[in-house]
C-alpha cells in the first residue's frame, strides 16, 4: 500500500527539505515530495486509501548509516547475532550497519563475508555492509584477500580491535586497498604505550589504581596514519577518535589537504572518565572514556567538521565478560539504541545543527562506503522518522540487542526513532502509525 | 561512638573520627598481644574467611593471628586452593562463601576494585587486605597507629613517601589517610613511577629525594619490585639505589628525631641501606606488631557492629 508521511520536518542535506509530505510507493521508492498543504482538495482525494502518517512535530531524515558495529556472528552468538543486531539497529533508527571483521572466524575471506550477507538476508531488512580484515586473522602478518572479499560484498577493510602495528603493512594495505577503491579504516593504538591499560590514564585511574591507556597511545598512531595517507595519497578513515590531540592532528592534516576522514562515538562526546569511579565495567571501552577536556575537544571537532561521522562502535558483551573485575572485563559497550538521543543532545546544546547531524549520521558514512543516502523522488525509501521531543527512560531489559552492556541504563533520554524504513520496508515502528 | 561502614574497602570512605576510633581501639587490642595468654573470647563463634587470591605472608599471617587472638575461627583460602583456578568468577565465589554464613570476609586480590564486587555480593562485612594497585586500608591504619604511637600525633607532621608510587596501593592509602588526619605528605620517586594526577590526592610531588627528606618527621620507603626494570622505569638497581635508596647520610636531611618506616618486605641495599633498616630510628618491626592490633580492632568493630551480638557479654575464658 502507498504511504504518505505528512507534515514532517524533512532534514535532507543536498536535497529538498522543510515541511513536506512524502509519498512512498508499495514498490519501495519515494514517488513524491511536496510542500505540506492541508487545504488542497486534490490531495485529500488522491490520498484516499493510502496509509497516512501524521508526522507533525517529527523529523524525517535519510536513513542513518552506522559504519562501525560489532554483530558478533559468526562465533559469539551469545552476545549478538546479525538478526538481533539488525533489530537493535532498526529500533535505534539505523538503516544500515557495517559489521567489523573481528568475528570468529575472522571476516578475512570471501566465505565469511558471504556467510554474513546470507544471514543478513534472513534478518529484518536493515542493510548490512560487511567490513573485511586488513590482515589474515587480524594478526598483522599477511594481507587478507581484499579483492576477493570485495567481490563477495565488503565495503572497507580494517583490523579494528587491533591496530596495524607494522607501518610497512599499513602502507601496503593502503596502497592495495586504495587501488581497489576500498576504504581503509584504522584503529589507532600503540600497543606498547597502551600495554596493560584498562582506562584513561589520569587522576581518576591514579585514584582507582587502574593501569592507564594514555592519550598519546592513540594520537601517535593517528599521526602515523596521517603521514602514510599523505605519503601514499590514499584516504584513511580513523575509527573512534577520543583524544583532543587526535582531533587537532586530523584538523591540521585536513587543512593541508591530506585525504583523511574520521568518526567518533556518542560516548566520547557524552561521558568522561569520571563515570568509572565505582569500577563500572559498563563504562569500559577502547579507546577509553577520556577527560572532560577531551570530551570538549571531540564536540568542537564535530562542530567544525573535523569529525565527519558519528558511529556507535556497538560492541555487545554478556555478563560473563562484564560482571567481573574491572581489569579483566572486556572492552566495549552497546550503542545502536542510544545513538539518536545522545546525538540529539548535540543539537540541543548548539554543537551541531540538524543538517550537520544528518551529514554525520547518514550522508558522510554513506559516501565513505559507497552507497547513497538522500531523500528524493525516485530514490529508495530508506529513511528514519524521529520524534526529537519524546522523553523516555532507557530500561536495559527492553533493548533489542542481546546484550545489556550500556553505561546509559536508566538515563532520562530525549529523542527516539518512531519509524525506520529500508527500501520502503518498515523495519521498525514505534506505534500504530496508520 | 562513630559507627564504621559495613565494609572497610578503602581509606577514602572513613572519616577522621572513624579512623581515630579504629586507632584507639587498636591501642587496647595491642595489650592483648602482650599477655602471657594471648587470647580473648570476644569473637568466639564468629567465622572469618581469609581469601588471599594473591600471595601474601605478612598480611595473611597478621589477619590470621588477629582473628585467633579474638577467638574467631579463621579459614584461609588462597588463589591456588580456591575455585578461581577452575574458572569460577569472583561473584560466584562470593555467593558460595556467603552461603556458608561467614561473619567477616578478608580479601586480598590482584585486581583493583575486586573487594567492591565482593562487598556488593555479600551481606557480611568485607575487609580489603590489598587490591591491585588501589588500596591497602589496614596497612595505612597500622602505619598511622605506628606514627601516632611514636610521635604522639599525626596532625602537622611531614611525611615523605619514597619509591614506586605508581604500583603502590600502600602509598595511595597512606596519602589519603595521613592527609585526612592533618599530616603533610610528600611523595617522591623517579618521574616514571609517579602516576599522573597524584596531586589530586592532596599531596606534594617531587622527584628530588632531598626535597622529600628535608625536615621530614616520617620517612616511608616503598619496596622496589625488581621486575620493574624491564618496564623501562629505571635503568638499573644500582642507579635506583644511588638516587632513591635511603642511607644514613640522606636521612640526616630529615628531622633529628625522624622515624623510618617500610611496609615490607624490604630489599636491603636497594631502597634501604641495612644500617638504616636496623637502626633505632627504624620502626619497621613496630609496624608489623601494630598490624595485628589494627586488624584485631577492625575484626572486632565489624563483627560486633554488624552482627550486633556483643560477644563480650557472653564471654567465657578459653
Amino acid at each position: 500500500m502507498r504511504m504518505w508521511i505528512e507534515n514532517a520536518l524533512v532534514v535532507n542535506p543536498g536535497g529538498l527539505g522543510g515541511r513536506l509530505d512524502v509519498c512512498i510507493e508499495q514498490e519501495g521508492h519515494i514517488s513524491c515530495m511536496v510542500p505540506h498543504d492541508p487545504g488542497n482538495p486534490e490531495d485529500i482525494v488522491s490520498r484516499q486509501g493510502a496509509v497516512r502518517i501524521d508526522a507533525e512535530g517529527l523529523v524525517l531524515v535519510p536513513g542513518i548509516v552506522d559504519m562501525h558495529v560489532h554483530l558478533r556472528e559468526p562465533g559469539h552468538e551469545y552476545k549478538e547475532t546479525i538478526a538481533s543486531g539488525c533489530r537493535a539497529a532498526a529500533a535505534g533508527g539505523v538503516t544500515a550497519v557495517c559489521p567489523m571483521p573481528n568475528t570468529r572466524p575472522v571476516n578475512d575471506n570471501a566465505q565469511v563475508t558471504s556467510f554474513i550477507l546470507d544471514r543478513a538476508r534472513e534478518a529484518n531488512g536493515v542493510e548490512v555492509y560487511p567490513i573485511g580484515a586488513i590482515s589474515k586473522g587480524l594478526k598483522g602478518i599477511e594481507l587478507a584477500e581484499m579483492a576477493d572479499m570485495q567481490q563477495a560484498g565488503i565495503v572497507a577493510v580494517t583490523d579494528d580491535g587491533r591496530p596495524v602495528t607494522n607501518s610497512l603493512m599499513m602502507r601496503r594495505a593502503m596502497e592495495y586497498a586504495g587501488s581497489l577503491g576500498l576504504l581503509v579504516i584504522s584503529h589507532c593504538e600503540d600497543l606498547d604505550l597502551a600495554a596493560g591499560g584498562c582506562m584513561n590514564e589520569g587522576p581518576v585511574a591514579t585514584r582507582l589504581g587502574l593501569a592507564g591507556l594514555p592519550n598519546v597511545a592513540e594520537t601517535v598512531m593517528v599521526m602515523r596514519d596521517i603521514a602514510l595517507a599523505e605519503f601514499t595519497g590514499v584516504r584513511v578513515h580513523i575509527a573512534h577518535v577520543s583524544t583532543r590531540e587526535s582531533v587537532q592532528a586530523i584538523r591540521e592534516a585536513k587543512a593541508r589537504g591530506v585525504p583523511i576522514t574520521c568518526e567518533t562515538a556518542p560516548h566520547y562526546f557524552t561521558l568522561s572518565e569520571d563515570v568509572i569511579e565505582s569500577y563500572n565495567t559498563h563504562a569500559k571501552m577502547n579507546p577509553p572514556l577520556r577527560s572532560q577536556a577531551d570530551v570538549e575537544a571531540v564536540r568542537m571537532g564535530l562542530a567544525d567538521g573535523t569529525i565527519d561521522v558519528i558511529a556507535t562502535d556497538h560492541a555487545p558483551h554478556s555478563s560473563v565478560e562484564k560482571d567481573v573485575e574491572f581489569d579483566k572485563a572486556a572492552f566495549g559497550i552497546i550503542g545502536l539504541e542510544t545513538l539518536i538521543p545522545l546525538s540529539l543532545k548535540l543539537v540541543a546544546d548548539g554543537v551541531l545543527g540538524w543538517d550537520d547531524l544528518v551529514e554525520k549520521w547518514s550522508i558522510h558514512p554513506a559516501r565513505l562506503i559507497g552507497i547513497e543516502r538522500c531523500l528524493r523522488e525516485g530514490a529508495p525509501a530508506t529513511l528514519t522518522l524521529i520524534d526529537p521531543n519524546q522523553e523516555w527512560v532507557l530500561d536495559p531489559s527492553t533493548l533489542q540487542s542481546k546484550s545489556r552492556n550500556t553505561p546509559f541504563a536508566f538515563w532520562n533520554l530525549c529523542g527516539k526513532a518512531v519509524l525506520t524504513m529500508v527500501g520502503g520496508r518498515t523495519v521498525f515502528s514505534e506505534r500504530n502509525l496508520s | 561512638m562513630p559507627f564504621l561502614p559495613k565494609d572497610i574497602l578503602d581509606i577514602d570512605s572513613l572519616t577522621p573520627e572513624q579512623i581515630t576510633h579504629i586507632l584507639d581501639t587498636a591501642v587496647g587490642m595491642k595489650e592483648v598481644s602482650m599477655r602471657p595468654v594471648k587470647k580473648v573470647p570476644t569473637l568466639r563463634g564468629k567465622t572469618v574467611i581469609l581469601y588471599f587470591y594473591e600471595p601474601s605472608t605478612r598480611t595473611r599471617t597478621s589477619f590470621d593471628i588477629a582473628a585467633k587472638r579474638l577467638s574467631a575461627d579463621s579459614i584461609s583460602l588462597t588463589g591456588s586452593s580456591s575455585s578461581a583456578v577452575k574458572g569460577e568468577t569472583l561473584y560466584d565465589t562470593a555467593k558460595n562463601l556467603e552461603a556458608m554464613n561467614p561473619d567477616i570476609l578478608v580479601l586480598r586480590h590482584s585486581s583493583s576494585g575486586a573487594p567492591y564486587i565482593m562487598a556488593k555480593a555479600m551481606r557480611c562485612p568485607v575487609v580489603n587486605a590489598g587490591d591491585g594497585t588501589h588500596a591497602h586500608p589496614t596497612q595505612a591504619l597500622l602505619d598511622m597507629m605506628s606514627v601516632r604511637e611514636n610521635k604522639g600525633r599525626i596532625e602537622g607532621l611531614k611525611v615523605a613517601i619514597i619509591g614506586d608510587i605508581l604500583h603502590s596501593r600502600v602509598a595511595r592509602s597512606d596519602c589519603i589517610g595521613f592527609t585526612r588526619l592533618g599530616a603533610r605528605v610528600t611523595v617522591c620517586g623517579p618521574s616514571t613511577m609517579i602516576p599522573i594526577g597524584m596531586e589530586s590526592l592532596g599531596v606534594d610531588v617531587t622527584t628530588r629525594m632531598e626535597d622529600a627528606l628535608t625536615d621530614a618527621d616520617v620517612v616511608m620507603m616503598l619496596r622496589i619490585q625488581k621486575e620493574r626494570q624491564s618496564g623501562f622505569f629505571f635503568p638499573s638497581e644500582r642507579e635506583y639505589a644511588i638516587r632513591y635508596g635511603l642511607n644514613a647520610r640522606k636521612l640526616s636531611l630529615a628531622k633529628p628525631d625522624a622515624i623510618v618506616m617500610h611496609p615490607g618486605p624490604i630489599n636491603r641495599g636497594l631502597e634501604i641501606a641495612p644500617d638504616v633498616a636496623d637502626s633505632k630510628r627504624s620502626i619497621i618491626l613496630d609496624q608489623v606488631t601494630n598490624g595485628v592490633a589494627v586488624r584485631m580492632a577492625i575484626l572486632f568493630l565489624l563483627a560486633t557492629g554488624a552482627g550486633g551480638s556483643g560477644g563480650l557479654r557472653h564471654a567465657d575464658v578459653d
